[in-house]
């Protein structure tokens, strides 16, 4: 199939699946069903899924498309350094958090999609991949600065300055070439 | 405002229909099941939950059957040729399909997400019938099961199940439950990995994955076969309303036997099975094509990667600016691709250059190469033709042809017949005037399209013709390198980048000059717009076309097409 980065597919399930997660436990607890508890807590994972998956991962070949407002996340997120680097550490996490929502119908989805993406995510790691942040790129700006603070020093060599008159007598011999045919 | 109506009012007017038939079956199947006495004990157990889901359930079967038809390529490219007698505004919708598609599959997440909220309400109000020993009424219409003189109208009949569990114990278990949580997933999978940036970088994945609507439609063929919503039969004979109070007389006065009920029937598969037998056609023909035999007339390398195949196929017949989809065993079973042609349809066989692009078109360009000189090359499938917006370039009095990169292959096709029909004067040629825009980043891998101007060029002054195509070039790219070439070579008669007559402009062009120059140069006429090239550029486009357009019949109209892929 190609040289695809699996962790892109894992991203775009895990951030739906916290979306799923948040729904079904807000479905349980405004409801107030059987077990909302189980729910309560599928809102707090599915937030908390959410906000991990929000900022994408640079790509390893090609252009990568941040999400609106994510840098922010990103930051949040790299802060944790090789736990969230690292998508063999992704991979349980998201297996672990998703096993409370299989205890109450309205979560089951939350939870069997958050474990469809777990699976990516080990596809992922096992293929060799790793999460790396989006960041601005600064130092551009900074050479464009420093070549305008340092103009040159010394004039451009020449000729001195008998060769450089005029000579309309003996074109061949004068120092420079006439862009204008000079004419008497 | 005018203007707007002209490019846009078509499309507004089908999308009103279509929103306003989905409301109107939202709230027709809504008010069923809120307000007839035959589900009253139903609400009773269940309040208005039943019909949400119900009048969700109902926009879910029309739009079911409407995804399917926007991708069956070979029925439209049928409509489109039979749309002989109407305008070329009725045809302009059809190159709308996959825009209508996405709008119809967002419509099927949300409903789905309605229905499957409202029955996560359902089936805990009918886990708490089963359970709540204070409601009198609730208990009498809880056990009636389905014996020799009762039938059942709380479908949960297993409660020896731990009361939390027994909601998922009993989705599980039921048909109607087990099928919506399979395609629920489905269509879960399908929209994640249908994400542009999906996509746009790895099709393959998005391709496959897709095929989950099979399991998809044949879950929801099935999903209703359960006969689990329930309605009281013959209300005549026990008044709900009259009888709700008295229910520990029920059987025993003669106002109130004990009531009885039924499910209905699955409906779903009336609104899909027509698209989906439509849609095994689609699928069939584009086998079917498939297996026909396709000969290698010619094959060309030419520079920056771009590889050209002149290939035959019996009875094959294309338009201008057609597309087909290629695929290659050798290189993968099951992925097609689309490549615009780029021959006219006076030839007896047909062109496509394919430029290196990603996996597939850079493996087919590996072969290619080394393949021995004069042989044939791997076995192709071609399903197609399929037609664009290029087709209606002829209908239109004057044109403006506007290609980016290597969107100009279309209009490589389009050229190419203009030449051959004027060559056998065919009256058919409705065109009097062709602008040509080709706006490029870079010299690279165009070389054999700026071949086949020079040839055209030639042509047109021999037969004086030279006023019929007028085409400006736009270099996007250039650098300082290109500028000190060209002003050491501004004084020839060719251009020094392409070695045509026409000189290459650099940046991009000023659009408000250029339609400003077609409408002084047509004042009357109307003039059709065509672009292949990046959605930006088709932003632009289509608002000059309706700036500049103006609803008095004397004055120059403007319609912008777009191909999309």
């Amino acid at each position: 199939m190609g040289k695809i980065e699996w962790a892109m597919w894992a991203n775009e399930q895990a951030l739906a699946s916290g979306l799923i997660l948040l729904t079904g436990g807000i479905v349980g607890v405004a409801g107030q069903f059987r077990g909302w508890q189980f729910a309560a807590y599928a809102i707090v994972a599915g937030v908390f899924v959410c906000l991990l998956e929000y900022p994408r991962s640079k790509r390893a070949k090609g252009t990568s498309v941040e999400r609106t407002g994510q840098y922010c996340f990103t930051v949040c997120v790299k802060s944790f350094g090789p736990l969230t680097r690292n998508y063999y550490v992704r991979g349980s996490l998201h297996a672990a958090i998703c096993v409370p929502g299989g205890f109450m119908l309205s979560t089951v989805l939350g939870c069997v999609c958050l474990g469809i993406s777990s699976i990516i995510y080990f596809v992922a790691a096992i293929r060799g991949e790793h999460w790396e942040p989006i960041l601005p790129r600064k130092e551009i700006s900074r050479e464009v600065q420093d070549t305008v603070k340092n103009p040159p020093q010394n004039p451009p060599p020449r000729p001195p300055p008998e060769t450089r008159r005029k000579r309309v007598d003996d074109l061949e011999e004068a120092a420079y070439d006439n862009p204008i045919p000079v004419s008497e | 405002m005018a203007n707007w109506i002209i490019n846009h009012g078509l499309t507004t007017f089908i999308l009103v229909i279509w929103m306003a038939l989905n409301i109107f079956l939202f709230t027709w199947y809504y008010h069923i099941y809120a307000l007839r006495d035959e589900f009253y004990y139903t609400r009773y157990i269940l309040g208005d939950a039943l019909a949400w889901a119900r009048g969700s359930a109902a926009v879910l079967n029309f739009n079911c059957m409407l995804i399917l038809l926007p991708v069956c390529r070979n029925l439209l490219s049928f409509i489109r040729g039979s749309l002989v007698c109407c305008s070329r505004t009725m045809r302009k919708q059809l190159d709308k399909n996959l825009s209508f598609h996405k709008l119809v599959a967002y419509t099927i997440a949300l409903m789905t997400a309605v229905h499957m909220i409202s029955h996560l309400f359902n089936v805990e109000r009918y886990n708490d019938n089963r359970r709540n020993k204070n409601d009198k009424l609730g208990m009498a219409l809880a056990i009636l099961a389905d014996l020799e003189n009762t039938t059942y109208l709380n479908p949960i009949r297993n409660i020896d199940t731990d009361p939390q569990q027994t909601p998922t114990y009993f989705v599980f278990t039921s048909i109607a439950g087990l099928t919506g949580v399979i395609i629920t997933l489905s269509l879960i999978l399908i929209i994640t990995s249908s994400m542009e940036v999906i996509r746009r970088s790895y099709f393959e994945v998005f391709w496959y994955t897709h095929h989950l609507f099979v399991i998809f439609f044949l879950g929801l063929v099935i999903h209703g076969v359960g006969y689990i919503v329930r309605k009281q039969d013959e209300t005549q004979r026990h008044n709900p309303t009259f009888c709700r109070t008295r229910s520990s007389d029920w059987g025993g006065i003669t106002e109130c036997p004990v009531p009885q009920f039924s499910g209905g029937p699955a409906m779903t598969w009336y609104w899909v099975i027509g698209p989906m037998i439509l849609y095994l056609f689609e699928r069939l023909l584009r086998f079917i094509r498939y297996m026909q035999a396709v000969t290698y007339r010619k094959i060309v390398m030419h520079p920056s990667k771009v590889l050209e195949l002149q290939l035959m196929k019996n009875g094959f017949k294309m338009e201008v600016g057609q597309y087909v989809f290629l695929n290659c065993p050798a290189i993968s079973q099951l992925e097609w691709h689309p490549f615009t042609m780029t021959s006219a349809p006076e030839e007896d066989f047909f062109t496509v250059h394919i430029r290196s692009a990603g996996d597939w078109t850079d493996k087919l360009i590996d072969i290619m190469q080394q393949l021995p000189e004069g042989t044939q090359g791997p076995k192709m499938g071609v399903d197609g033709p399929f037609g664009t917006a290029s087709e209606d370039v002829f209908e239109y009095e004057v044109s403006m042809l506007v290609g980016a990169g290597i969107g100009v292959t279309p209009f490589a096709s389009i050229l190419k017949s203009i030449w051959y029909k004027f060559k056998i004067s065919n009256p058919k040629l409705r065109t009097r005037k062709i602008y040509f825009y080709w706006i490029c980043r870079e010299t690279h891998a165009f070389e054999w399209f700026a071949d086949l101007l020079q040839v055209l060029e030639k042509e047109m002054e021999e037969r004086g013709m030279g006023d019929f195509l007028t085409y400006k070039l736009y270099l996007t790219g250039w650098d300082q390198g290109h500028v000190t070439y060209i002003k050491v070579h501004s004084g020839e008669e060719t251009d020094a980048v392409t070695g045509l007559k026409q000189k290459t402009h650099y940046g991009r062009p000023v659009w408000d000059k250029e339609f400003e120059q077609v409408r002084k140069e047509n004042p009357s006429s109307v003039v059709g717009t065509f672009l292949c090239g990046p959605a930006v550029l088709a932003k632009v486009l289509s608002k000059k076309c309706a700036k500049y357009s103006d609803v008095d019949p004397r004055k120059t109209k403007f319609y912008f097409n777009k191909e999309n892929f």
